[in-house]
Formats: structure tokens, sequence, C-alpha cells
């Protein structure tokens, strides 16, 4: 019997189908004001962590490469998202169009800095990416902690370490060093955040399952072979870096403009490890593991608050107990039986 | 397969030994009762309602970080505000209180899920965060769903900046800045002021700038500022050195108490005694745990309240503290205290009742916070302008192991 679904159509219809299924579900719930403000209120971020976490997958189960730092290009993202939106709050009224310019130019900024982390370290054979990217991630934090950025009449102004301008008369400071970001215009949306996970599962899933997204995977498996075949290792190892940078941006663009502040130590180790954790839980190279995961994870200390001082521990248990179960035969048996009835 | 069972049956033994920690625990089972007390008075004052009486059991909602680093300030908040609703509901008065605080772990993300929780539980009237940024964060949606919020000790300016019904019970960053300078040179307390303070913390950097600012006015001279980050604050080597060497005979630190306690022992041990200057945030420093008070001596700090002051409100706070969670409170407990009692005058002082929606009961408080003159432990004669509170910090020293009164 002929298989009806090849392993990539599986891909596509699963990781679309939760997305989509799951928004007409939230959506059906806000129509019908079902919806708690709890749930209401982690929406977004839930998109953020999602396009996060299929972007790293893209880096570390494709690529098979280990990053540490990328709370890094949120980071990056983030900022240049809020400077966008501050200097075109006049400019361009329409707050979708302004938070469509946002992610992409913070998208842009996070590739341009996956470019320079990049183009180095991807040459190498090792783990070093682990490590350069570890840094980078609290270089970026560090350079955010002494930047700032001010917007007057005669156009923005920079400086580091400290406020070496003076704003004219009704100007304002965009980011403020260690302060970070005050009185952000929340424009992101659910739809929104919808929206880009989407076009990420669509780029993402397209590219891997292309003749690059193939060219990459053979150099995650076997590097010698793929060059005999007359494979560029350092090309795609960094094509595939620099895109899972891009979305990364993106995702902090919109992670940002859900909130009035925003500061550098958000994104710090601890948010890279948290990606890091989605991507493992959700299965290495596996995409709709890693929405599944990503927004598992993210509402589940939220639904854990009703146990107030043994959420921390009962996270750290069910933590270890989805490891076990992704690595138990109990999993291994129950999608045999899904795919039986799939066929 | 039997692994996994093993591992289950292992984490639920684990977890019902924590659970019977848990009851033996004396403030755990102290809160759980305030809570209980709340819900059934909840009951009674349903009955007052629906008979036309003003009053009934308003619902207070906070959120501060319960765990991880800052959670000194969470829980002593948490529990001064616990006290005093326990108060009001023995008392038997017309208004009545139900306490709830959720964790925001010090994060801008989790202090909004906190807050969403809260508004799913039905919160009236807020006391916000406890901690700046979190506090920042949340203002704006107090701001958008029309809820009051007044916050015992979120002291940046962001807090309140812009934001008609976000009301604050501590003084603001800046002026805690301003005022250190000014205590410092009217007492002249040192010639040569050394600063490190925490650049990537709005809290420490935000009182740094005042003092720098004011310090320069008032002519005092600042030899060295040196910062340090979340990530470094395990050594201050470098920085007490360079203070040293810049012969710096008073120590200025912006800071939490937990990096002070680190920074008064690493002086000790390189034979560096300045004298030292805190501010608000030094309070808790006697608490650390392993930390050898005794380096702790002759140390000054702002603080708007003092546990050893002689009045009878604050003695009897600081008992029923003593009692309840075995430690002395600080400010931060005592800011939250007196942020319930001040929803209680503000609530008798406007008539408000239970029933009535978050909405109106904010344009109540607005009302009544802009007009009433409130006495606590932490000032007498507060008024509120523009959401920030008129009172003037205390200098205290720590002397044999207890704060005391600096005048």
């Amino acid at each position: 019997m002929k298989k009806l679904f090849s392993a990539d159509r599986r891909d596509y219809i699963l990781s679309f189908g939760i997305v989509i299924a799951a928004f007409a579900i939230v959506q059906a719930m806000i129509l019908t004001g079902n919806i708690t403000s709890s749930l209401k209120g982690q929406l977004v971020p839930i998109c953020a962590y999602i396009v996060m976490a299929v972007s790293l997958n893209l880096t570390v189960g494709v690529l098979g490469e280990l990053s540490l730092g990328h709370a890094g290009f949120m980071s990056v993202g983030a900022f240049t998202g809020i400077v966008v939106t501050t200097v075109l709050a006049d400019a361009v009224p329409l707050a979708p169009l302004r938070l469509a310019l946002a992610i992409a130019v913070g998208g842009l900024f996070a590739g341009v800095a996956g470019v320079i982390v990049g183009v180095p370290v991807l040459r190498l054979k090792g783990d070093y990416l682990a490590i350069v990217t570890l840094a980078f991630g609290q270089i970026i934090m560090n350079i955010v902690n002494v930047l700032y950025i001010g917007l007057d009449e005669n156009g923005l102004h920079f400086s580091l370490l400290e406020q070496k301008f003076e704003l004219a008369e009704g100007g304002k400071m965009v980011i403020n060093g260690p302060i970070g970001v005050s009185g952000v215009s929340k424009l992101s949306t659910f739809t929104a955040g919808f929206v880009l996970v989407l076009v990420t599962l669509f780029l993402i899933l397209n590219l891997m399952h292309s003749r690059t997204g193939r060219a990459v995977m053979s150099v995650r498996d076997n590097a010698i072979a793929a060059e005999s075949i007359g494979i560029s290792i350092t090309r795609y190892k960094l094509l595939a870096f620099v895109v899972s940078a891009v979305f990364a941006g993106m995702a902090g663009a919109l992670y940002a403009m859900n909130y009035s502040t925003v500061t550098a130590a958000k994104f710090d180790f601890n948010t890279s490890i948290l990606v890091l954790v989605f991507v493992v839980l959700g299965g290495l190279g596996n995409i709709w593991g890693s929405v599944i995961a990503a927004a598992l994870l993210t509402v589940l200390p939220e639904l854990l608050r009703a146990v107030n001082d043994y959420r921390m521990l009962l996270y750290a248990i069910l933590l270890i107990v989805m490891m076990l179960f992704n690595n138990s035969k109990l999993k291994e048996r129950l999608l045999a039986r899904g795919r039986k009835e799939v066929e | 397969m039997k692994k996994l069972l093993a591992m289950l049956l292992a984490c639920l033994m684990v977890m019902s030994l924590t659970a019977c920690g848990g009851n033996s625990d004396g403030s755990d089972a102290s809160s759980d009762n305030g809570n209980t007390d709340a819900a059934q008075s909840g009951d009674n004052g349903g009955g007052d309602d629906t008979s036309g009486a003003e009053g009934g059991v308003f619902k207070i909602g906070g959120h501060g970080p319960l765990t991880g680093g800052a959670a000194i300030y969470g829980n002593a908040a948490k529990n001064g505000a616990q006290i005093a609703v326990d108060e009001i509901n023995a008392e038997g008065g017309a208004v009545r209180f139900e306490l709830n605080y959720e964790d925001d772990e010090h994060d801008p993300e989790k202090a909004e899920n906190a807050y969403n929780a809260l508004k799913d539980w039905g919160m009236q009237l807020s006391l916000s965060g406890v901690t700046s940024k979190p506090a920042e964060a949340t203002s704006t949606s107090h701001n958008d769903d029309r809820i009051f919020a007044l916050t015992p000790s979120a002291s940046a300016t962001a807090v309140v900046d812009g934001k008609d019904n976000v009301y604050q019970m501590c003084f603001m960053d800046p002026n805690q800045g301003t005022a250190s300078a000014d205590y410092i040179f009217d007492q002249s307390l040192g010639t040569k002021i050394a600063v490190i303070y925490q650049n990537d913390e709005v809290y420490s950097s935000g009182i740094y700038e005042r003092f720098a600012a004011r310090a320069q006015e008032l002519g005092l001279e600042i030899v060295s500022a040196t910062t340090f980050t979340t990530a470094s604050q395990t050594d201050f080597s470098v920085q007490l050195g360079e203070a040293k060497n810049a012969g710096a005979d008073l120590l200025y630190l912006p800071i939490y108490y937990t990096p002070a306690s680190l920074i008064l022992t690493q002086a000790k041990g390189m034979g560096y005694e300045p004298a030292v200057f805190g501010v608000d945030g030094m309070d808790g420093i006697l608490t650390v745990e392993g930390f050898d008070t005794s380096l702790a001596e002759g140390v000054m700090l702002l603080t708007p309240f003092n546990a050893d002051a002689e009045d009878a409100r604050t003695q009897s706070f600081v008992s029923k503290y003593q009692e309840l969670f075995g430690e002395t409170p600080n400010q931060f407990a005592a800011d939250a205290y007196d942020c319930v009692y001040a929803y209680k005058q503000a609530i008798e002082q406007t008539g408000a009742t239970a029933d009535m929606s978050a909405d109106e009961l904010c344009g109540k408080m607005i009302e009544a916070f802009t007009s009433m003159t409130f006495d606590g432990l932490t000032g007498e004669g507060m008024t509120w302008t523009d959401g920030a509170v008129s009172k003037s910090p205390k200098g205290m020293v720590i002397q044999n192991g207890v704060y005391v009164g600096m005048d």
C-alpha cells in the first residue's frame, strides 16, 4: 500500500494544522468571551517563543550546530524594532504596518549580527559556535546596557557609556542605557504574532525540504562526504545560521512591542537556554515539536500558579518527566500507532 | 516504562514530603490562616452588601518577586500587607480586605502574567509591583484597564509618569539620590566619596545619576565611580581597589543589600574601612544568611522606616511581624502595611463599597488620594501629587546589629 503522506507532507500538515487550529480555537474563545486574561496576556509571548524555537531548531536540529546566544539576536531585533517604531511614529500612522516594518528591520539587523558572528566561526569545525554565541549574547546585553539613543526634531542621537547628547525641547529617550526602554506603544497583537508564526513555518519548512535544506542536512550528517560532492560547507552553515538569526530578530521585535518596558537583562543567557529547552524537548529537527514545546512550556508556569510555593519545583519535575517521556519506548509506540492510523 | 513509573512515584514522594514541610512552616501556615479568615469574613461581607451598608470585602491584589534573587522584597511586602489585612479584618469594621499576592520573579514578562492572573481572580484594588521594572510594565496595564494601583516600593519615576491612577508609597529613585547627597553634605559625612553602583539595574543607576548631579551642585567630590552588573556581582576587588587608591573616605552604595554585603566583606578583607552610606535597598543587610553582621557596624542608610521607633503602632507591627515571620520587618513590609491602611482610609473617606467595579473604585480612589493626608509607619502627613508621595527619608545607622535613628 502506498503511503498517503510522505514525511515532508506530514511535517507541513502537522505544523500548520496545529498552529491554525490553535489560532481558530483561541479566536473563538476571544469572540465568545470565554478566555481568561491570564491566557490572553500570554498569546503574543507564546507566538514570539514559537518563532524563537522554530528558528533555533534550524541551527541546532537541522544544521547540527549548538547556539547558546539566540536571545542575543532576539535582543538586537527587539531594540532595533523599538527604535524603528519610535522614529516612524508620525510618518507611518497605521499601527500594523509600523509593526511589520519594525519586525522586518529587526530581522534585518539580527541577520547582520548573524553574519558578523557566523563568518569567522562557521569556517571552523567543532563546538566553536557554542562558545562564540554564548559570548555574543553577553556582549549584546552589555552593549545595550550602555547604549543611549534619543530622538528629537533633529533626528536620532547615539552615545555609548553615558548620555553625551542633549535633547532638544520635546525630544525623548528611546533607549536609556540600563534603564532600558520605557513607554513603548504596545503594537503587537495576537493576529500579528499568528501571521509571523505562519510566515516562519512556511519559510523554514520549505527551506528544510528544498535542495538547500538537504545540503544543510548533509553538512550535519557527514561534512566530509558533503564536501566531496561539491557542497560548500561554510556557505550552507552560514546560510542556515543567518536565517535562524533573522527569525530570532523578528521574534524579538514582536516580543518587545508587547510590553511597555523592555530591558537588555531580559535577553540574557537564561532566555537562550529556555529556547534551547523548547527545541530539545520538542525534538531536534522536529518543527511541530518545537511549536508545541514552546507553547506548552510558556503556559505551564502560569497554570502552576495555583500551587503557589511548589510552582518552580513542579515545573522542574515536569521538565524531567517530559525529557524521560521523549526518550521512552512509550512515545515510540504511540507515534507508531498514530502513523499506522494515518496510512 | 518501569523507569518512567519509578520516576513518577519518586516525584510524588518528593511532593508529599515538601507538602509536609510546608505545613510545619510557621509563615506559610499563618498566611493561609489569614486567607481563610478573609474568605470567611467575605461571606459575612456579602450579607452587608445586600443590606446596603457601606464597605464590604475588597479584593486587593499585588505582585512581587516571591522567588529568585529579589525574593526578600516581595515576601516582605506580602507579609506586611497580610498583617495589615488581618488586623483590619479582625477589627470587624465595615471595610474588610482579601489579599492575593502573585509571584513575578522580578521579570516584566512574568509581572504582566501575574497581573492578568490577578485580574482573573477579580482584583479591585492593586498593590502593583514591589520592584521597579515589573511595576513599570504593569502600570501601563493598570492604566489601560482602569484599576487603581498603589505600589509599596516601586520607586522608578516611569512607574507613575503619565498615569493618573498609579500611586507610590515610597519616595522616587531620583529623590533618594538628591536626599543622600544633601544628607552627606549637611552632616559632613565625608569629603572624598567613592560610588559603586549596579549599571544594569534601573533602581541603582537612577539613584546614582541624581546623586552625581546633586553632589556636583553641592561641591561634594566624587573621586571614584565604578560599576558592576548582575552577572558580575561576586567580586568587587577592582572597584574597591580603585576607591581605596583614590583615597575615598566615604563609600556610597546605592545598591541592593546582597551585593552590598559582599562589598563590605571584601573591603574588610583588603583592610579598607571607609564610612559606608546606603539607600533603602541596603535595608535587609542584617538578614543575609552567613553574613557577619559586625561588618555592617556603622553603616548608614536612608530609609523611611525605623523598626526601633518608639511609637505604639510601629512597635505593635514589629512585634507581630517578628512573631509570625521570625524576623525584623524592613521598609518594604512597612510600606505595604501602609498601603493597605491608606486604602482603608480612602475607602472610608469616599464611602466606596465592595460591589463597585474596579473602574468605579479607580475614580473614587483618585479623588481620595489627591485630597487626603495619611499617617503611616513610614511617615506622617503624607500627601500625593501626580502619583508621587511627599515624605522625607530618615537617616539610620547600624549599631550593635540594629538600626538606630541618626538624628
